[in-house]
């Protein structure tokens, strides 16, 4: 199959769809490409590089549509592109087919397939062709540095012989991909972030990138993004008001803030209103990531950048991407090689539109004439649904527990101690005297032992070992009260004892002392 | 010495035994507390020799006694190493045992002067017990000596029958017992005595390997009772009090250590390794292999390492190469601790009195408890000579001989390196998945050869 890269139809589009590198990756799975003259030379491609790769060239736009059979693209497919493709022609690229249904029907009628790059699952196994993500990663990077353009002052806090220099306080509005690629860049630079969004789980991954989470305290059951694939889904109108109450509060505090906020197949929501771009202080920055599907700005201008009345800068670029052409085109590229990977899964270079497979077909508007959009769920939910977690038990709960352990074990003791009693009055009953007393010793001393022994350190065990053993060489004194009897057997037997005993006793206290030696603090 | 004096000093003994006990909750005090055991013996001994009822020749018999008691003893401790710390705490057991089987067949040769009624029978129940226990205490410290020094195999013997052997052994005592209380005359106590010598020695080899640290708890409370049992028998309060104080201490240690295997004492004391209840999981994966540069690699981007040591490092005698690691890598600012299982080596206790001989400071040595919830955090988990104390099979396969047993948690660490002779299963026999597991990786060979070597390449 030949792939083509035609130049991007849309005024401004620098990026390209096709470099020189993924020309090389895509040779591997047999396909040869072309490409239009001049198509990489905004993002910095040269036609020569292309002519390295083995990439032919085509002089013009018609010229590459007769000779490719899959036509690879950034913008979406104009009047012009659309009536250039047929039966046997697949597209490739950003489609938006919610918001394109003209193209769509278009599209359809040529019976080419169209693939939009806008709509591949957000599953682990698509990611590595999920164009979005990447191009939010760089709109999220640029949109810090437009808004240093803008700014008059450091992002990182100073002290300096001339002066205290603040650090510059950043906050984010939404912590999709291009949120946090935002925090990131912010924070390295220095500013001290703040980050909110409505879905609650996303507060780990804000702190994980060094920013602080904007809590909301709000009693609504808050829907995480498991459902929605990822994507935050539309808020209640008490939450809407309590977000903006506290948006409020921090507007006169910020210096610089990206709204990132977009909710799929919607009008971007407002979060950002007049009235807090009033409350800003002069020389604030908003860049509205946004801007091309309303804006969460009330100010924003779509493509433009203006001024308000108290000199808060407000940015509505809509091409970031497009901005860092050899950025973005290397990673879009890089995008279509992994779809293009599995569009061949037998790399002979032969297409294979499986629409059996979750990704190509969640992916896939137009297919052999018929529209194919909107795709049925995937088979595999993007995030793993949160397990139901069983109820915490609660203080009282756990108070009753306890007490119910200590009620279990408090009637245990009795039982024992009742039992042991009877014992003892058993004995009593029969033994004499004598014998009693050695037993209240007997009994004392166990007690003791086993009070003192518990709190004998884990890692003094063996020492422990050591010293019981020297003691237990007491028995000695048994041996040396026989020791003056009577009796040739007697004597010689009490003797042994006292020789072992006595090694037992003096070995067990010396290797006690020098195990206890060893042991040395850091 | 009047016999007011002696009690005098008795009750000083005691309370010093006591002190010597309770002083070892922690390093420090400890070192003061053998103080007071030796100055409580020494109080002890003396008093009972110039005390009452040891004649005045006997002193010219027993100072030779005592001297050379004291010197081999002395030789004996300066000598050993402290991987054999087992051995020779389990000889010294069976000498107190021997000692307690001697002193209770001179009561019976003595007789029972003086005594009345229920008196005699206490007496000759008294004697019988010291005899029974000290006989039990000796020969099971022998075979436990004989095992934890590789003289005799350490797998357990299984006889046929062997529970109903030792009930029988139990029972006839006890008849032995009734006719030595109806003066059947002396040969019941000692056909007793042999009875008893097997029954010991039977016990203790029937237990495996892993369940050493338990046998030798148990010997330890064993001696205490003998010499409790003694006390009764000569009416000295001292070796009660004494007696019932390693008694309990050794019963406290048993059961310290059947709680980290999860098994019940009956089960560690009934010996075998139970059998296990279903087939045992399968087991995905290979093991990995890896070499000294790879390992001193990822040492060199570790920030925080913990050491699990086992019974393999004392084989190996490895402790000096563990200490010397140790401490290159703290003086490279990285974090490195030591995780302890409570049942590590063959004695209670073992693997901290050789991590301190090799000088790693006793503060960076954790517990289980303490340290098993910081494993994933850590970026290498060293497995040095430890098998079953890090097997997730404890956790996780519900047939394991081991399941439910408290582990260290070491494979959740970023990646674990264990340290190992061969591909063999452990003392236990039984398989590790940790071997398996996707993060570890397996240092094939000696460990002090390995660690040696990663010493070398460690700049």
């Amino acid at each position: 199959m030949k792939i083509g890269a035609p130049v991007e139809s849309a005024a401004d589009e620098a990026r390209v769809a096709l470099t020189p590198d993924s020309a090389r990756q895509l040779a591997k799975l047999g396909h040869s490409c072309i490409i239009q003259k001049g198509a990489g030379k905004a993002a910095g491609f040269s036609d020569d590089t292309y002519k390295e790769a083995g990439v032919e060239i085509a002089a013009t736009a018609a010229a590459l549509f007769k000779a490719a059979d899959v036509i690879i693209k950034v913008q979406r497919p104009n009047d012009a592109e659309l009536k250039r493709l047929s039966a046997d022609k697949t597209l490739i690229s950003f489609f938006w087919p919610g918001q394109n249904e003209k193209a769509l029907k278009a599209v359809a009628s040529t019976g080419a397939s169209a693939i939009a790059m806008d709509m591949v699952p957000r599953i682990s196994r698509a990611q590595k062709m999920d164009a979005l993500s990447s191009m939010a990663n760089i709109a999220g990077y640029r949109s810090v540095m437009e808004a240093g353009n803008n700014f008059g002052r450091f992002f990182t806090g100073q002290v300096t012989a001339a002066g205290k220099v603040p650090p510059a306080k950043v906050l984010i509005v939404g912590a999709g991909v291009a949120g946090l690629a935002a925090i990131g860049a912010a924070t390295s630079l220095g500013a001290m972030v703040y980050a909110f969004d409505v879905r609650p789980e996303v507060a780990e991954q804000i702190e994980s990138m060094g920013a602080e989470f904007v809590f909301l305290d709000f009693e609504q059951e808050q829907s995480d993004g498991a459902e929605t694939g990822g994507y935050a889904a539309p808020s209640s109108p008490e939450f809407r008001e309590k977000q903006l109450a506290k948006f409020r509060e921090l507007a006169p505090e910020m210096d610089i803030v990206i709204t990132t906020a977009l909710i799929p197949g919607r009008d971007a929501p407002k979060l950002w209103l007049e009235d807090m771009v009033s409350l800003q202080k002069p020389g604030s920055v908003v860049v509205d990531l946004a801007a091309e599907r309303g804006g969460n700005c009330d100010l924003t201008v779509m493509d433009k950048k203006i001024v308000s009345e108290n000199g808060v800068t407000i940015v509505g670029y809509t091409d970031f991407p497009s901005q860092m052409a050899a950025q973005s085109s290397t990673l879009y590229s890089t995008n279509i090689r992994h779809m293009m990977t599995d569009l061949t899964p037998d790399k002979d270079g032969k297409l294979k539109h499986d629409m059996k497979d979750d990704v190509i077909r969640g992916a896939t508007a137009s297919h052999k004439g018929k529209i194919t959009f909107p795709p049925p769920p995937p088979k595999i939910a993007a995030i793993a649904a949160k397990a139901p977690v069983a109820p915490e038990p609660s203080a009282e709960e756990l108070l009753a527990l306890e007490a119910l352990k200590l009620k279990k074990a408090g009637s245990q003791q009795t039982a024992l101690l009742v039992f042991g009693g009877l014992l003892m009055l058993l004995i009593g009953a029969y033994a004499p005297s004598s014998f009693m007393q050695h037993f209240i010793v007997f009994v004392l001393s166990c007690f003791i032992g086993f009070q003192v022994i518990w709190n004998v350190s884990h890692s003094l065990h063996t020492p422990l070992m050591a010293i019981t053993n020297a003691i237990s060489g007491i028995i000695i004194l048994g041996a040396l009260l026989q020791i003056g009897s009577s009796g040739f057997i007697i004597t010689i037997l009490a003797s042994i004892s006292v020789l072992i005993a006595m090694i037992n006793i003096v070995g067990g206290f010396m290797v006690t002392r020098r195990m206890l030696q060893m042991f040395q603090k850091s | 010495m009047g016999i007011g004096i002696v009690t005098a000093t008795y009750i000083a003994a005691s309370v010093l035994f006591i002190l010597a006990l309770g002083g070892l909750s922690n390093q420090e005090k400890a070192k003061r507390a053998v103080w007071y055991g030796i100055v409580g013996m020494a109080l002890a001994v003396v008093a009972t020799m110039f005390g009452p009822g040891v004649g005045g020749w006997s002193i010219i018999l027993l100072i030779p006694l005592l001297g050379v008691g004291a010197f081999i003893g002395m030789v004996v401790a300066q000598r050993v190493e402290m991987t054999e710390m087992p051995q020779l705490v389990a000889a010294l057991h069976s000498f107190v045992g021997l000692a307690a089987v001697f002193i209770g067949l001179n009561s019976d040769i003595l007789g029972t002067h003086g005594l009345v009624g229920a008196e005699i029978a206490i007496h000759e129940v008294e004697v019988f017990l010291g005899v029974f226990i000290g006989a039990i205490t000796f020969t099971g410290s022998i075979i436990a000596y004989g095992k934890l020094a590789g003289k005799i195999d350490g797998k357990a013997l299984v006889l046929p029958f062997r529970h109903l052997l030792n009930i029988a052994a139990i029972i006839f005592s006890l008849i032995l017992l009734l006719m030595y209380m109806n003066h059947s005359g002396s040969w019941t106590l000692y056909l007793m005595m042999i009875i008893a010598f097997a029954l010991g020695a039977h016990l203790v080899a029937a237990i495996g390997g892993a369940d050493m640290p338990v046998v030798v708890s148990m010997l330890n409370s064993y001696s205490g009772w003998a010499a409790a049992a003694t006390g009764f028998l000569l009416g000295n309060d001292l070796l009660i009090v004494t007696g019932a104080l390693v008694g309990s201490s050794g019963a406290i240690l048993s059961y310290i250590m059947c709680k980290a295997m999860n098994r019940s004492f009956i089960s560690v004391i009934l010996g075998g390794f139970g059998g296990s209840k279903g087939p045992a999981m399968e087991i995905d994966g290979e093991m990995i292999a890896t070499d000294v540069n790879t390992v001193v690699a990822q040492l060199n981007d570790a920030k925080s390492i913990v050491i699990i040591p086992g019974y393999g490092m004392a084989v190996a005698q490895a402790q000096q190469s563990v200490s010397e690691l140790t401490r290159r890598l703290r003086d490279k600012g990285k974090n490195v601790r030591f995780a302890i299982h409570p049942v590590a080596g063959r004695l209670p206790g073992h693997m901290n009195v050789l991590l301190a001989e090799a000088k790693v400071p006793y503060d960076i040595v954790l517990e289980m408890d303490e340290i098993n919830d910081d494993f994933p955090e850590t970026d290498i988990a060293i497995v040095i000579g430890s098998n079953d104390i890090v097997n997730p099979a404890a956790q996780e396969d519900p047939n394991s001989p081991i399941a439910g047993m408290p582990v260290l948690e070491c494979w959740k660490a970023k990646s674990v390196i264990v340290s190992k002779r061969g591909q063999g299963t452990g003392y236990s026999g039984i398989e590790n998945p940790l071997f398996f597991k996707e993060n570890t990786r397996m240092l094939y060979g000696d460990a002090k050869a390995s660690l040696d070597q990663i010493l070398q390449s460690l700049s």
